[in-house]
């Protein structure tokens, strides 16, 4: 396929506003009169709250509303959980007790965030600390103190799957390793903190909420948390987020600052600063770790995959137990692997709630998949990219369908990785590495190659949660051409840097042949929006940009039908060019673009009968594959599209200090056909970057007695220019079969590979030594530890 | 809290600008709030992200480190300032927009500012120098591939007579 404007080289429409100060956040939002929340949060990590005395907060000057949980709780109802668990009930302020170190148990509302944060401080709360537990393994212990009670027990979700003869293949198989894979609980901290502004009309009864979203079915949430109907929350989708990547999903937030304006009848705003953000923005990632067996024979052939997964979702559960799910549509990587045993098991302990994060749990699973494939290689002495090459998925064997079920669509899993071997020139980056270490030095090499599942089809719901048949992951596009002939497209969810307004310029003016840079992108608000599910799962590419072009060519259609109504012809007769409409053979019978405009707009009686007025239209567009409930083992078709990338990094680590440096990065990527390369680029160095931080420096880590140690940027460690290194990316493309143009989804890319790279660089490095790591973030002094356990190993 | 008021005189992209401010008051909360400049952002409230930089004197500070009453008799420039009177793009906003060095933008505002203050200092930086210059500046999306890239760009479209 060829392309006019997909694929080209082009400013983003979106750029220039940000580039002059002109982007608008929701602390940009200032509605008339508008009052600020501060929180007060619990200082313990299980407490019982015995009592809240508000009144020399009350007291002070400016403050209007000093709001506790035993109101707020009585007043509004529980957030949704994403399995079945409905005794583990949320709410923004703790209801009679509170879970974790930093959960809000106040909210005070004055003229000025200073004022509420003076008045927060006056709110005294007296607590009567209970039991609590920290550690994922000593919450699984029948005796362990039980975060929620009423649940019975601290595990949230628990099955164990097995796809093929993974017994049989254990038994035959002539080898076996076992180990344990240690992912951090990280985020993807965007530089902007989670705020939302709301505002009660009286008149209307209706809320209208500004926020920093980017969550599935954020409006419906709201309006049931607040027990109001659906089209009386009118969230306004036209807020810039500033950086997101999964865990923008403040619902928490909104039903608290939803609940105070409609009680205050005020507009009401909060804005969380860093520390409320760290601790209690209920934004943390996946905290899991992983029990690894491989079975496989000599020559390197992968028989059976064993993976135990328990991940520590913290406190409360929204839809954090689902990150165990989306990797089932990709469990055994890019790789021919016929038997998988897969048991997740999602545990609560005293600590910040879990997000969604990029990848959506699928990172840490190809970080663990991709430390035993080295392990593996190791075992047997063999070359990892031999052991790869081996194992992975060939090009003629797609589509290809994996043993949990789900069917990959499309891949040339060798030709992306010869291609990032020659371009980083292996052969030479060997050569550097082993001369590093003849001078002494440890340096080592680390591949990864994994998957990207793309096309944000939250199947996962329903095979982690049988009351949920939840099957229709849509997306939608309108696209309207005015009098004047100009093009508006319209779409129905905020954007956090995706370059959304850019992808349905590019498709729109691909299908009617008009200039992107003349067609505007307009966000709507959930009132007037069509149905959409937000930017998750690497989705909008497929579906925003299939919407969009749906859309676009039924306006093509309308164009062509006027043509041919006029011209008293067949459309097959017609040519459309440049959005002028020719008679084939007869270049002089022309209608141009405006005359076709304006028969649509002003002249009915040109109009083909059954053609309505106006120029149009809109499409609703169903995930491709989606609309599938599990098979009785679990097996279910996911998400539709895999993207792939293989990355190859060189890292040195000093000696003395354990300091690991990445000083070559490249990284072969495939997601079909790319839209925007800028964009498509951008995000995966952007995600290569927080895989860096990721593997090496970021963790929310907690203290023995249940604090937070790591609240700040001070202690939060995220990647500077310094930490980053030049990135290279090297591009290959096989098309989707199941998509408009053969995109497939890009969001995700980088991060979730880099980590798994890393950490094998880490480990070739340290592999001289005898030494091996398995947990992230492979921090120096975690790393130096790991040096001196091997030199004094060798000592005895 | 302290009541009194305090009266401030600073240079804001051009303009002169007076008023009353609390002794506690940020500078990127006068800024913000008070003269309505929200293109400075608030990313940390330490001093870490760089989020709010901002051209004091023509050297680039953190305003979230400032108080509002310490910039009384200084120029400051914010995002807002970089471009022409009448909107035109700086060359360096404009090499922004060439390598799509922003996602979210976010950060923008204030990467923007350490690459203005860089290249007013040193108009031809290797890109170790562009690395230093922007290290303080902490970015989530772009792992600041195409941000290096576009500083690279202004300042060869600089070298080169682009205005």
């Amino acid at each position: 396929m060829s392309f006019r404007y997909i694929g080209r080289k082009s400013r983003t429409k979106e750029d220039p506003r940000f580039v002059t100060g002109h982007g608008r956040y929701v602390a940009d939002v200032a509605l008339p009169g508008m009052k600020h929340v501060a929180l007060v949060a619990s200082p313990y990590p299980s407490a019982r709250i015995v009592s809240i005395d508000a009144t020399a907060a009350r007291a002070q000057p400016g403050v209007h509303y000093v709001l506790t949980g035993d109101e707020f709780c009585a007043n509004t109802d529980p957030l949704l959980v994403g399995v079945d668990a409905p005794e583990v009930k949320r709410w923004a302020l703790a209801n009679g007790v509170a879970r974790y170190a930093g959960e809000w148990v106040a909210a005070v509302v004055a003229d000025s965030r200073a004022l509420a944060e003076d008045a927060a401080e006056l709110v005294e709360v007296e607590y009567e600390p209970l039991p609590y537990v920290i550690d994922p393994e000593a919450a699984l212990a029948a005796d362990a103190p039980r975060v929620h009670p009423a649940h019975g027990s601290n595990v949230l979700y628990h099955r164990k799957f097995v796809w093929g003869e993974v017994d049989a293949a254990f038994a035959a198989a002539e080898n076996h390793i076992a180990f344990r894979a240690v992912w951090g609980r990280n985020a993807t901290v965007p530089i902007e903190t989670f705020g939302v502004a709301a505002s009660w009309d009286p008149g209307m009864q209706l809320l209208d909420v500004w926020a920093s979203i980017q969550m599935p079915k954020y409006p419906d949430q709201t309006a049931r948390a607040l027990r109001l109907p659906g089209n009386a929350v009118r969230v306004h989708f036209d807020v810039d987020v500033g950086g997101s990547y999964g865990v923008k999903r403040g619902i928490k937030h909104t039903a608290l600052v939803g609940y105070l304006a409609k009680r205050l009848a005020m507009p009401v705003r909060l804005v969380e600063d860093r520390l409320e953000n760290m601790r209690g923005g209920d934004m943390h990632g996946p905290d899991r770790f992983f029990d690894m067996q491989v079975a496989f024979d000599g020559d390197g052939t992968i028989r059976a995959l064993k993976i135990r997964a328990v991940d520590d979702v913290g406190a409360y559960a929204g839809r954090s137990p689902l990150q165990l799910g989306k990797p089932v549509t990709a469990i055994c990587g890019p790789y021919r692997i016929p038997a998988v045993e897969y048991e997740p098991i999602s545990v609560m302990t005293h600590k910040t709630a879990q997000e969604a994060v990029r990848g959506f749990g699928q990172s840490p699973t190809n970080f663990a998949i991709e430390r035993a494939i080295d392990r593996v290689a190791r075992h047997l002495g063999m070359d990892r990219i031999a052991l790869r090459r081996k194992n992975l998925i060939r090009a003629d064997e797609f589509p290809y369908t994996i043993p949990s079920g789900s069917t990959y669509d499309s891949g040339d899993y060798h030709a992306v990785l010869d291609k990032a071997l020659a371009a980083i020139d292996y052969p030479a980056l060997v050569r550097e590495r082993d001369a590093a270490r003849a001078a002494g030095r440890l340096a080592g090499i680390g591949f990864a190659t994994c998957l990207e599942p793309s096309g944000g089809n939250s199947a996962f719901e329903v095979l982690f949660n049988l009351k949920n048949d939840t099957t229709t992951w849509m997306d939608s596009c309108l696209v309207r051409v005015d009098l004047s002939g100009a093009i508006t497209g319209v779409m129905n969810t905020s954007s956090s840097g995706q370059g959304h307004e850019t992808l349905v310029a590019t498709v729109v003016g691909e299908v009617l042949e008009r200039d992107p840079a003349t067609i505007r992108v307009v966000h709507a608000d959930s009132l007037t929006a069509l149905p959409s599910n937000s930017p998750v799962g690497s989705r909008m590419a497929i579906m925003l940009g299939g919407a969009a072009a749906g859309a676009a060519r039924q306006i093509k259609e309308a164009l062509l039908a006027i043509a041919a109504h006029n011209f008293e012809c067949a459309v097959e007769d017609l040519e459309y060019a440049d959005g002028d409409v020719r008679l084939k053979g007869a270049p002089e019978k022309k209608l141009s673009w405006t005359q076709l405009v304006t028969i649509a707009h002003r002249n009915i009686h040109k109009m083909p009968p059954g053609l309505e007025p106006g120029l149009q239209a809109k499409f609703v567009w169903e995930v491709p594959t989606g609309g599938g409930l599990p098979t009785p083992e679990g097996r279910i078709q996911i998400y539709p599209c895999y993207a792939f990338e293989a990355h190859v990094v060189y890292v040195e680590i000093d000696r003395d200090t354990g300091k690991p440096t990445i000083q070559r990065y490249l990284v072969g990527h495939d997601c079909g056909v790319m839209i925007n390369p800028d964009i498509v680029h951008g995000m995966t160095y952007g995600g290569i970057a927080h895989g860096i931080g990721a593997a090496l420096y970021e963790k929310f880590a907690y203290t023995e007695d249940g604090q937070l140690a790591s609240g700040t940027f001070m202690d939060y460690l995220i990647p500077s220019a310094h930490e980053v290194p030049e990135l290279k990316i090297v591009d290959h493309c096989t098309p989707s079969p199941l998509t408009t143009f053969g995109q497939k989804g890009s969001g995700e890319a980088g991060y979730l590979g880099g980590p798994a790279a890393i950490a094998n660089a880490v480990n070739d490095a340290l592999e001289p030594l005898g030494a091996a790591i398995d947990t992230l973030p492979m921090t120096a002094p975690a790393i130096w530890q790991c040096i001196a356990g091997a030199r004094s190993e060798q000592k005895d | 809290m302290s009541e009194a008021l305090y009266p401030i005189t600073v240079e804001v992209n051009g303009v002169a600008r007076t008023a009353q401010v609390h002794a506690r008051l940020s500078l990127v909360d006068w800024l913000r709030d008070a003269l309505r400049l929200t293109g400075t952002h608030v990313g940390c409230e330490h001093g870490v992200c760089g989020a709010c930089s901002i051209l004091l004197d023509g050297e680039a500070v953190r305003a979230c480190l400032m108080y509002a009453v310490q910039a009384d008799g200084h120029r400051i420039t914010t995002v807002e300032g970089l471009a022409a009177p009448d909107g035109a793009l700086s060359v360096l906003q404009d090499s922004f927009c060439e390598t799509h060095g922003l996602q979210c933008g976010y950060c923008t505002s204030g990467l923007l500012i350490a690459a203005q203050a860089l290249l007013e200092a040193n108009p031809r930086p290797s890109d170790a120098q562009i690395r230093d210059a922007i290290g303080g500046n902490l970015c989530r999306c772009t792992g600041y591939q195409q941000v290096v890239e576009a500083v690279r760009l202004a300042a060869e479209r600089l070298a080169g007579g682009d205005r």
